[in-house]
């Protein structure tokens, strides 16, 4: 019987197998943060182990940074110390760390495949469930705890059961103004916050051959959000075109004999999925988020469901508790609903085409009075493309500056973040309850709804502009 | 490792689905860098809703979580377990968990106990009718007793065994350092470095 994508990679990177036993994987490249990564150190040097493979291991400064001014201190000194803990210890253990206001700085899977390090075919891990992003290279890519990245620096293996095998099949094209973070969210509407529990879920079918890479990096950044620790698409020639020429991409020597080896990395036509989901990408229109998952989405202009349409009592008690947390009626859209804060950024949608798409809406237009726009790249090379390109103008006329790079307001443990109360429209991954600060409203949207909220100054598609 | 084989406490009935890390200990409490020191921070803005299961003194010093599916969705934050253990809780059964999750807690000798959804409502009921009832969980006989009520889960015997033993995954793994080694020979020369980002 044939293998699937997964499979292929999954048992390229098997070190020892036994039965009754979890497979043990080989890590090719080990990507670490300064949040969920000092207890790990910690451990570290309790038991007087050191780092097996420091050449496989890069560090990077993103989720507690400022993205105002760089050359400042760190405001929050838990953070600031944090910081200063991440420099300490890949110092000490020999990690090569791209440090804040730096070249490659910048989100930790935005950098990963800016710098060619996401390999088709290779494992990827990091202390971040978003790691899932760089599965859109044909990488297996997952998120670790901290106890797990203390055993990738000490082994630079990891003990993992097997992973069942789904398929999300999306036919036909998206129509025009239909983004790739649209399509995530109706996925996830779809299968829910758990379709993808247990499985990697590889993306498949015509709708995901004609994203572009970075279309392709924003749904798999996402299949964690379908209860997913992985998603992947099989390497084509957009993924070698991308790949080719970066830092860390094979060298002209072995350019030839990767590509040969990626081309072998696809689901055989006998290979058998546990799951399968198929989409037709033809009928879908923008998608927002209304409740307090990601599951919790419906077409931007579609009417919020009554908690009485939930046969079960549960649920049903979930989505009145969102509704209520969200202050929304049901039975109403959330198209309308008046915004402000617009974050546009996370390891979602940072990325030089998501900011074009900001521009190509923000352009000739202003930020609607009250409504704080903030623009926040995934690196620095994004945000020195975005300058180049002269997109800082556009941002700039229409009232918002482009920030330094980080994981800002997704992640809010920066001084970005909501206050109580306060409802935003958000290009990032999670609407949870006080994700992006205590008692903070957040619709997930694309980075065009996003800008076509600024505008409006409520949720709207960069249609509803006149 | 603390080993982890047949333990008896006041269970808490966190009556709510799709429990996510950001609520079990909100992203702002992630700047502390060790993994102790959590206890108060575990559901924190929760716990300011007087009506908060665990601000009712019935269950005080409970060992035992029994929540709805979908429990530990979200950001893989080992946070959140140890939030969970520094407030003392030694298992968490639900019908469902969020992978990363459920492999940190069991990484960290926390329990988690998948029972179907009938039999978590059985236990809310006896917990609720009951405050303060005790439940044995039992990684032994892989059994949860409460009152009347007797429920088998399953548990891969990897993991019940490393869990009875308080076995560390690291040590396991370094026994195999030579079999590591063989692989690295045989990898692919062409997979990236850091060395080719900084010459």
């Amino acid at each position: 019987m044939g293998k699937t994508l997964a499979e292929k990679v999954w048992d390229a990177h098997v070190v020892r197998r036994d039965e009754g036993e979890p497979d043990l994987l080989y890590i090719d490249m080990h990507l670490l943060h300064e949040v969920n990564t000092p207890q790990a150190f910690d451990g570290l040097r309790a038991s007087g182990r050191t780092v097996r493979r420091p050449d496989l291991t890069l560090g990077t400064e993103d989720h507690n940074t400022p993205t105002v001014a760089v050359d400042k201190e760190i405001v929050d000194p838990a953070a600031r110390e944090q910081v200063s803990l991440m420099h300490k210890n890949c110092a000490e253990f020999g990690i090569e760390l791209f440090r804040l206001g730096e070249e490659h700085q910048g989100i930790v899977h935005v950098i990963g495949p800016e710098l060619g390090l996401s390999h088709p075919g290779s494992t990827i891990v990091c202390c971040d469930s978003h790691t899932a992003t760089q599965g859109a290279f044909g990488s297996l890519a997952f998120g670790i705890g901290t106890s797990q990245v203390e055993h990738v620096l000490a082994t630079q293996t990891l003990p993992m059961g097997r992973l069942k095998n789904m398929a999300v099949t999306v036919n036909g094209s998206l129509p025009e103004g239909v983004t790739a973070k649209d399509l995530i969210l109706a996925i996830i509407a779809r299968v829910g916050t758990a379709g993808g529990q247990g499985h990697i879920i590889e993306y498949r079918g015509q709708a995901i051959d004609e994203l572009s890479m970075e279309g392709r990096m924003t749904v798999c950044n996402m299949s964690v959000e379908a209860g997913s620790r992985a998603g992947m698409i099989a390497p084509d020639e957009k993924t070698f075109a991308y790949l080719r020429g970066r830092p860390a991409a094979p060298g002209a020597d072995r350019w030839d004999a990767e590509v040969a080896y990626w081309r072998t990395l696809f689901t055989d036509e006998d290979a058998v999925f546990d799951k399968e989901v198929v989409i037709d990408a033809s009928t879908l229109t923008p998608f927002v988020s209304w409740g307090t998952t990601p599951a919790q989405s419906a077409p931007l202009g579609d009417p919020v469901p009554h908690p009485e349409a939930f046969a079960d009592p549960v649920e049903r008690a979930a989505v009145q508790r969102a509704q209520e947390y969200m202050d929304i009626v049901p039975g109403r859209p959330v198209r309308g609903l008046p915004v402000d804060v617009v974050f546009i950024g996370s390891c979602t949608n940072s990325r030089i085409e998501d900011l074009r798409e900001v521009a190509r809406v923000l352009d000739g237009r202003k930020v609607a009075p009250g409504v704080d726009l903030m623009i926040v790249p995934g690196s620095m090379k994004v945000r020195q493309q975005a300058i180049d390109e002269g997109l800082n103008e556009v941002f700039e006329a229409a009232g918002a500056g482009l920030r330094f790079a980080g994981c800002s307001m997704c992640a809010a443990l920066n001084e970005d973040r909501l206050t109580p109360g306060q409802r935003a429209a958000s290009t990032n991954n999670r609407n949870f309850e006080g994700r992006q600060g205590k008692g903070s409203r957040t619709h997930i949207v694309s980075p065009a709804v996003a800008a076509a909220t600024a505008v409006a100054g409520h949720l709207a598609a960069p249609a509803d502009l006149t | 490792m603390e080993p982890f084989t047949v333990h008896t406490g006041v269970a808490a009935p966190l009556r709510r689905t799709d429990v996510d890390t950001d609520q079990i200990i909100p992203v702002r409490f992630l700047t502390h860098s060790s993994r102790t020191g959590f206890s108060d921070k575990l559901f924190h803005d929760w716990r300011e809703e007087p009506d908060f299961v665990l601000n009712d003194p019935a269950y005080a010093g409970s060992t035992i979580l029994v929540a709805g599916r979908d429990f530990g969705t979200g950001s893989s934050r080992e946070y959140a377990v140890w939030a969970l253990q520094n407030y003392g809780f030694r298992a968490v059964i639900a019908p469902r968990f969020g992978d990363i999750f459920r492999g940190n807690a069991l990484t960290n000798g926390l329990l988690t106990v998948t029972l179907p959804s009938d039999i978590i409502e059985q236990l809310w009921a006896l917990l609720e009718s009951d405050p303060g009832h005790e439940v044995t969980v039992d990684l032994v006989a892989r059994r949860v007793r409460a009152g009347e009520l007797t429920a088998a889960f399953e548990l891969d015997d990897n993991t019940r065994w490393r869990l009875l033993d308080g076995l560390d995954h690291i040590d396991l793994t370094l026994a195999h350092t030579a079999t590591i080694s063989d692989y690295e020979h045989r990898r692919r020369p062409a997979l990236p470095s850091t060395a080719l980002l900084t010459g």
